[in-house]
């Protein structure tokens, strides 16, 4: 009938894969899946025919704006490379586990983001190439940070599902113009001491909600989510157990994130925003808000929201309160039915190596999970103009070393998504924590099952 | 059954359909042409039905798809006894009745009006069919910003006239009245349409005669219009329940692509809800239950609507015969 934007019932939909699944299983040849050893005499490109490889991605990932493609094909000029791109991560996850299910239709890369890894790790480690086993494991493995290779690898060891591309280790960005109307101090070293902890952190924002000079509607920090999706992850679990099991109530993460978040709303120092939402983009600007978590991908998102006249006005202090960690980051894997596996597997070590996750960082602000690349001058001895030159390679590079990250489980995303949303209900309808962590952990059953 | 009473026939008197056969050679190619729809049909709407009643079966997720578990009516029963589901059933409702009965009533309305032979009619209607020919997501986006408790044009409104700002969005009746607007803006010109274009099948004479009676605008409405509106009427009532009850786009897009509808839950469908299971939590088994449920419920809807609207005709039919008037003539 003409409502068509109405959407038709989901069984239409929901049977649309199954019938994809149910048609491309049958189709799918089981191509042989023999160790990639066999490109030993193919080259430094995997391959001397001419191929044109697929990569899967979501997003804008960067790779063809910081000129890479065009890099790899004049060093392969055999290789042309074409992107699949889908914009949503979670629209790509689901698209990623149809063609997982009915093994077909796969690209030759898929990229992996850290709100799924666990489940390609728990449920697909098979379906892909095991970086283990690759012809250059040992000099793979070498060049990343431990916990970014162990988090794309099966509790054994054994199985690595990608190799990785960015990581976000986080500090704390700032509004130093605002700090210094409010008369409160505003040099990152001093903010540094200041912000240690996140019960300091909260008691500044005490300060800066008492000050009689700053901007009338102005909050300290941009929601509660903020503090509780960094806190969580410096305990030591976040939202899973060590089997990788969805594990909420019994986790520390979670009951000091909460404490810290809901604290910090109930002090009235957030400005009770969700974030990714419209209302949160325009604070960027408006100055509703001071500070918030900053992963080091959240400073392209600051400067392409508040634009170039808040140049100057940004600032990055070098801490996260309660510990280093991390927000975010994805890996590149290779599926086992790619239709140039060999080739592919070239492609995503060029990636990963150092020279090109420099080129990452400079074009584009990618953090290197390659430690290495970290290490390099490029990237250790940059600044930031826009964030008042501060030196966010060493901010973040150092941050990077000194992270401790907790298990991570295959419904990370959702319980997030629903501890979230009920920090927004205790912060702007003075729902009590009990209650909304209550109905988080209802709403997490529905996730669980 | 006439398959049935075809193939008594064919057994009674096998001659004759043989006969009758032979003397249409191009009948056959006529299922040749409608197999096309047939198929699609088949591919696009059996198969999907029979898949998802099948899924709702098992314990599904799309990542470990190839080993679902048999678990028989346990997602209906998980359905039925979560408040997430009844509490999205009561918003579809609520949200339906809130969207459905303005609308149509307005478009009811502006229809008649249309009717008029009046200057510059063609802009007009072309105009009230504007909301509906502009997509979806560009008008809720508007609306979301129209509505939106800090920075929107209606809170400010509502301040120039020192009112009391509303919390469109997490408010639950607000925030319900909010997600009716966006449909009612939508669907309103679309159902005046379909309104005038069955108006305009009513005989002019009735007009004339009922005037002759010396029937008002007002009594022509009423006396001639309506009665003979009412399949038109029926038609849209149940077009419009079926898109209230899969109501989707609206309030996912009101809340900025969540399918959670509001903090709360205060404006989630049962389209949202499905959606949220399905895809967010990666339970297809839960969702397929959902679709299920979805569909018995339209079912149970369109029909009550049929049900009524045929018990009333048989009401009025008798009306009619007991009292002559311009009636008689229009109930069929």
């Amino acid at each position: 009938m003409p409502r068509s934007s109405r959407r038709r019932p989901a069984a239409v939909l929901l049977a649309l894969v199954a019938l994809a699944a149910f048609v491309l299983a049958g189709c799918g040849s089981n191509s042989s899946s023999g160790p990639a050893a066999t490109s030993a005499n193919a080259g430094p490109c995997g391959t001397t025919a001419n191929t044109t490889l697929t990569v899967g991605l979501f997003g804008t990932f960067g790779f063809k704006e910081a000129g890479l493609w065009d890099a790899y094909h004049k060093l392969c000029p055999n290789i042309t490379i074409k992107e699949d791109v889908v914009e949503q991560s979670a629209d790509y996850w689901t698209r990623l586990k149809t063609r997982l299910a009915s093994g077909s239709g796969l690209d030759d890369v898929q990229a992996i983001e850290i709100g799924f890894v666990a489940d390609v790790v728990q449920n697909h480690a098979d379906q892909f190439v095991n970086w283990n086993q690759v012809p250059n494991a040992a000099a793979d493995k070498a060049e990343f940070y431990d916990w970014k290779w162990q988090l794309a690898s099966t509790s054994d060891g054994a199985t690595t599902v990608g190799l990785g591309t960015d990581i976000g280790p986080e500090a704390i960005c700032y509004r130093q113009d605002l700090l210094k109307q409010a008369g409160l101090p505003s040099d990152p070293k001093t903010l540094a001491q200041k912000w240690a902890t996140w019960n300091d952190f909260i008691n500044f924002g005490k300060q800066y909600e008492a000050s009689a000079t700053k901007p009338s509607g102005s909050h300290f920090v941009d929601s509660a989510a903020s503090i509780f999706s960094t806190a969580v992850y410096q305990g030591n679990e976040a939202y899973a157990n060590a089997q990788g099991q969805a594990d909420v109530a019994n986790s520390d993460g979670v009951k000091g994130a909460w404490g810290y978040a809901t604290t910090a709303a109930q002090d009235g120092i957030t400005a009770g925003l969700q974030q990714f939402t419209p209302e949160w983009n325009k604070a960027f600007s408006s100055g509703a808000f001071a500070a918030l978590a900053c992963p080091t991908w959240m400073m392209g998102y600051i400067q392409s929201q508040a634009g170039d006249s808040y140049a100057g006005k940004w600032d990055i202090a070098p801490v996260l309160p309660g510990g280093a960690t991390n927000w975010g980051g994805s890996w590149l894997g290779v599926p086992q039915k790619a239709a140039h596996k060999d080739a592919a597997i070239a492609l995503v070590e060029w990636l990963s190596a150092k020279d090109q996750q420099v080129t990452m960082w400079k074009n584009g602000g990618h953090f290197p999970s390659n430690s290495q690349a970290a290490a390099a001058p490029a990237v250790s001895n940059a600044t930031s103009a826009y964030f008042s030159n501060a030196p966010v390679g060493q901010i973040f590079g150092d941050i990077s070393q000194q992270m401790k990250i907790p298990p991570i489980g295959l419904y990370d995303t959702q319980i997030q998504q629903a501890l979230t949303t009920q920090l927004t209900n205790v912060e702007t309808k003075g729902t009590s924590p009990g209650d909304a962590f209550n109905a988080a952990l209802d709403a997490i059953k529905q996730v669980t099952g | 059954m006439t398959a049935v009473s075809q193939s008594q026939v064919a057994v009674r008197r096998p001659a004759a359909r043989r006969s009758r056969r032979s003397l249409l050679p191009g009948q056959r190619i006529a299922y040749v042409y409608v197999l096309p729809f047939f198929l699609v049909f088949a591919a696009f709407s059996i198969y999907p039905w029979v898949a998802t009643a099948w899924v709702s079966l098992h314990d599904t997720r799309l990542t470990t798809y190839n080993q679902s578990n048999w678990v028989g009516l346990a997602n209906y029963r998980n359905l039925f006894s979560n408040h997430f589901f009844w509490n999205a059933f009561r918003n579809t409702l609520t949200i339906g009745v809130i969207s459905t009965v303005p609308q149509l009533c307005m478009a009811l309305g502006i229809a008649h009006l249309l009717n008029y032979r009046m200057r510059g009619r063609t802009l007009f209607r072309v105009a009230i069919l504007m909301p509906y020919a502009t997509s979806l997501a560009a008008a809720t986006v508007i609306f979301a910003e129209l509505f939106d408790p800090k920075l929107g044009l209606i809170n400010w409104g509502l301040h120039t006239l020192h009112l009391p700002a509303v919390d469109w969005q997490g408010s639950k009746w607000p925030s319900q009245i909010a997600v009716s607007t966006i449909v009612t803006w939508r669907w309103t010109g679309y159902n005046a349409l379909i309104y005038l274009a069955g108006m305009q099948a009513i005989s002019a004479d009735l007009y004339e005669a009922a005037a002759m009676d010396g029937a008002g605008r007002w009594a022509q409405f009423r006396h001639v219009t309506l009665p003979g509106l009412r399949p038109t009427i029926l038609f849209t009532i149940v077009v419009s329940t079926i898109g209230a009850a899969q109501l989707f786009g609206e309030p996912l897009l009101y809340h900025n692509g969540l399918p959670d509808g509001g903090t709360q839950g205060q404006y989630q469908t049962l389209g949202l809800l499905m959606y949220q299971q399905g895809w967010t939590n990666d339970r297809l088994g839960l969702a397929s239950a959902t679709a299920w449920t979805m569909f018995l419920i339209i079912v149970v809807a369109v029909s009550a609507n049929l049900l009524l609207a045929r018990r009333r005709e048989r009401r009025e039919g008798r009306r009619v015969s007991v009292v002559p008037g311009p009636r008689e003539v229009v109930a069929p």
